[in-house]
């Protein structure tokens, strides 16, 4: 316990100890965060009101980030599979950055439903035994359940791997490995539970659809990889830890295939949706063409159609050997996955309404300062979480310290 | 693993890691926690202008509506009037009406008599003190009136924003839509908190202390019949109608959802819905089901009757008919 609290201050010392560099981000994403803060205050005080969103249009750019972020959170399991299931000795030398950032992106998915919601200070109704948890009935529930679920996995796991590495001790299998192998099921819940959210609503036929969990994972597997693939050349270049090219080169094949299977699952959307129209394909009207004159989402995605087919032809291309053009595709596939999923998938199945209305949705700008806040939030768990566990990882953070003479480190991470 | 051969590692003393703490270390951290913490204060500074007593301990202790004691929910009540006088002026009467014994409602509207004019969807409004900016400021009401093409039931085409004055025109039909209060609601099965459900007498209700107002019930109704408070009902003195519910009509706060009741403070007192009784044509019927002698049994065994959007599966107790 005691050399537990130590563990815990010098995690907080180290915290502190960085280069100017280091400064400066935290410091930029710190005011960024305060920034969100400062409009969520506003929000708290004049209600969501604050927001573009409507009683027509009721969900909107916080939603829309909370289902692309659980995807992200979920392609973690990107990492894990490899590793301990095809035992890839590569991948081990990152799979604790996924888990962490699995963890900070959970972290934000959790905010981005708080920011949503119209009544904050009774976020406890959803807690027993303060609160009615409509179990099993509501998909959100189970939501809540998954997500926090997903979120104590891997903080478990991560937190347990660090904390043997720190003591130079070989981690007990059974404490872990179980938990690695929930972790995959899990993952896989979080994304497909989310998608039952919306495919659980029979009246809105945008959503109810069976395609939309496997186009949510699909997608989820190229954006979440495309973002680790950055995250580990920043964390290569600026920190004193090796990645080798390996695991990138992995992640890239994940994304091709991921990526491929969600432009099919498009093909097929598109085809049901347009080869013989009904009024049921009222949405998707709405969002690639436009309807009675309202045009809102039509440049949105098909910005994102166009990026996600650079992305993947630069994928299966032989360009993307090369890290620049890789870097390239997994920006382009990012950012379109990211309107697919928010502006592409959530705006329009409430247009037109089940009216036959048409309200068109745009964030406000202080909505929109929330969801810069929420995002430096991520950016700077996950930046601070990488920061204390590379000395860690890499040898120089130890219970006991070796003399400066020392030979190398002798426990290695599984 | 992690060694890479261009780039040995040095394992390094804890003191290189942690460079000793001195007297500049120790001000250059002070400085910034006492910045952090000034940033975080002026960024929380809007909350200063939360209104005193816009959440009070009793609110954030409260329990869900059906775990109160009735000496509980006479206290609640109580508080709510004499908050409704302090803001606003006015005291209201608020009361908890149960449901009736061997009653259960059900609304009939004849597409063949509305006109459109929307003095339902008005009358509304004023019953169950929905927040609005102008007088003519309709868009919290519990009633969309749709002008619909005759010749068919496309509610894809269909207005909500014609003209009231110019009706009714003679290529089109009038539909006005409010809650179903579905046997199998879409909206209670979703809520993750159970702040909405039905009652006995088929009246799906919400509590609006309770409501966490995610509005994911509003994503799930078919029917649009669901609104949201945006910001605090804004609600003239003379406009506010003082005889309220508790699960209905009472001044919601802001944050929370809301919907139509069929006016349960009327109608579990034995009297008809506000959009019934302004309606100048006679289109709507309402009554209990369960009644056999009651004109609504007679309109659902005898009309030709239309459930709208039959095919969700929501077995509405709102049914549209024709005259023949």
């Amino acid at each position: 316990m005691k050399a537990y609290l130590l563990f815990l201050w010098r995690i907080w010392k180290l915290s502190w100890a960085g280069s100017t560099r280091y400064y400066a981000w935290i410091l930029l994403l710190t005011l960024l965060v305060l920034v969100g803060v400062n409009a969520w205050a506003r929000q708290f005080v004049e209600g969501l009101q604050t927001t573009g969103m409507t009683n027509q249009v009721s969900w909107g750019a916080y939603i829309a980030n909370f289902t692309f972020l659980v995807g992200v959170a979920a392609a973690a399991v990107m990492l894990v599979i490899p590793a301990y299931v095809y035992k890839k000795e590569y991948m081990h030398e990152v799979v604790i950055f996924g888990e962490l950032m699995a963890i900070a992106v959970i972290v934000m998915c959790l905010l981005f439903v708080t920011v949503d919601l119209g009544r904050p200070d009774r976020f406890h109704h959803m807690i027993p035994p303060f609160g009615v948890f409509n179990f099993p009935g509501s998909i959100l529930s189970w939501d809540v359940i998954v997500l926090n679920g997903y979120l104590l996995l891997n903080l478990h796991i991560a937190g347990y791997l660090l904390y043997c590495r720190y003591q130079g001790r070989k981690p007990t299998r059974r404490f872990y490995i179980p938990f690695v192998f929930l972790s995959i099921f899990w993952a896989v819940s979080i994304h497909t539970v989310t998608a039952f959210l919306y495919v659980g609503l029979a009246g809105r036929s945008f959503w109810h659809h069976p395609l939309v969990p496997s186009r949510f994972l699909a997608s989820a597997f190229v954006a979440g990889p495309g973002l680790m693939i950055l995250a580990f050349q920043v964390i290569r270049k600026v920190m004193r830890y090796h990645i080798g090219d390996a695991p990138i080169f992995t992640l890239r094949m994940i994304m091709t295939v991921a990526m491929l299977i969600n432009m099919f699952l498009l093909l097929c959307e598109l085809f049901t949706e347009f080869y013989y129209p009904t009024q049921h394909a009222a949405s998707a009207h709405y969002l690639f063409f436009g309807v009675h004159g309202h045009h809102g989402l039509v440049p949105w995605i098909w910005s994102a159609i166009s990026m996600n087919t650079l992305g993947l032809l630069l994928l299966v291309s032989p360009a993307s050997r090369r890290i620049l053009w890789l870097n390239v595709a997994c920006v382009l596939c990012f950012i379109g996955i990211w309107i697919e999923k928010g502006m592409g998938l959530i705006i329009p199945g409430f247009v037109p309404t089940p009216l036959g209305q048409v309200v068109e949705y745009l964030p406000s700008v202080n909505e929109t300062l929330v969801c810069l806040g929420i995002w430096s939030l991520g950016a700077l768990m996950f930046s601070w979480m990488v920061h204390v566990a590379v000395p860690i990882l890499n040898g120089s953070l130890r219970a006991q310290p070796p003399l400066s003479n020392a030979s190398q480190p002798t426990a290695t991470l599984p | 693993m992690n060694n890479d051969p261009g780039q040995p590692q040095v394992p390094r003393t804890l003191e290189e890691v942690f460079r000793p703490q001195n007297r500049r270390t120790f001000l250059k951290g002070a400085a910034a926690t006492v910045a952090g913490m000034a940033g975080l204060v002026a960024a929380l500074k809007p909350l200063l202008a939360l209104e005193r007593g816009e959440i009070t301990l009793d609110d954030l202790l409260q329990r869900h509506y059906r775990q109160l004691t009735p000496g509980d929910l006479q206290r609640i009540m109580a508080a709510l009037e004499t908050k409704c006088q302090q803001e606003r002026g006015v005291r209201p009467t608020i009361r908890d009406l149960k449901p009736m014994d061997g009653v259960e409602f059900g609304y009939a509207l004849n597409l063949t008599r509305c006109i459109g004019c929307r003095r339902c969807a008005h009358a509304c409004l004023k019953e169950n003190n929905q927040s609005r900016e102008r007088p003519d400021d309709i868009e919290m009401s519990y009633i969309r009136v749709l002008e619909l093409n005759k010749g068919a039931i496309n509610l894809e085409t269909s207005n909500v924003y014609y003209d009231a004055a110019q009706v009714p025109q003679p290529d089109k039909y009038y539909m006005p839509v409010q809650c179903h209060q579905c046997r199998q609601s879409p909206c209670t099965k979703v809520c993750p908190v159970q702040a909405t459900w039905q009652e006995q007498d088929g009246i799906v209700v919400v509590d609006y202390n309770w409501c966490i107002g995610c509005r994911y019930c509003m994503a799930a109704c078919p029917y649009d019949a669901r609104r949201f408070n945006y910001k605090k009902p804004a609600l003239q003195k003379e406009q506010i109608n003082p005889n309220q519910d508790y699960l209905s009509n009472r001044i919601r706060p802001k944050g929370v959802v809301e919907k139509c009741t069929f006016c349960l403070q009327r109608t579990r007192d034995g009297r008809y819905p506000a959009c019934l009784e302004v309606c100048p044509t006679g289109a709507r019927v309402f009554g209990n089901l369960l009644d056999p002698e009651s004109e609504i049994h007679y309109v659902l065994k005898n009309k030709r009757v239309y459930v709208l959007k039959e095919e969700v599966g929501t077995l509405p107790r709102f049914y549209y008919f024709f005259d023949t």
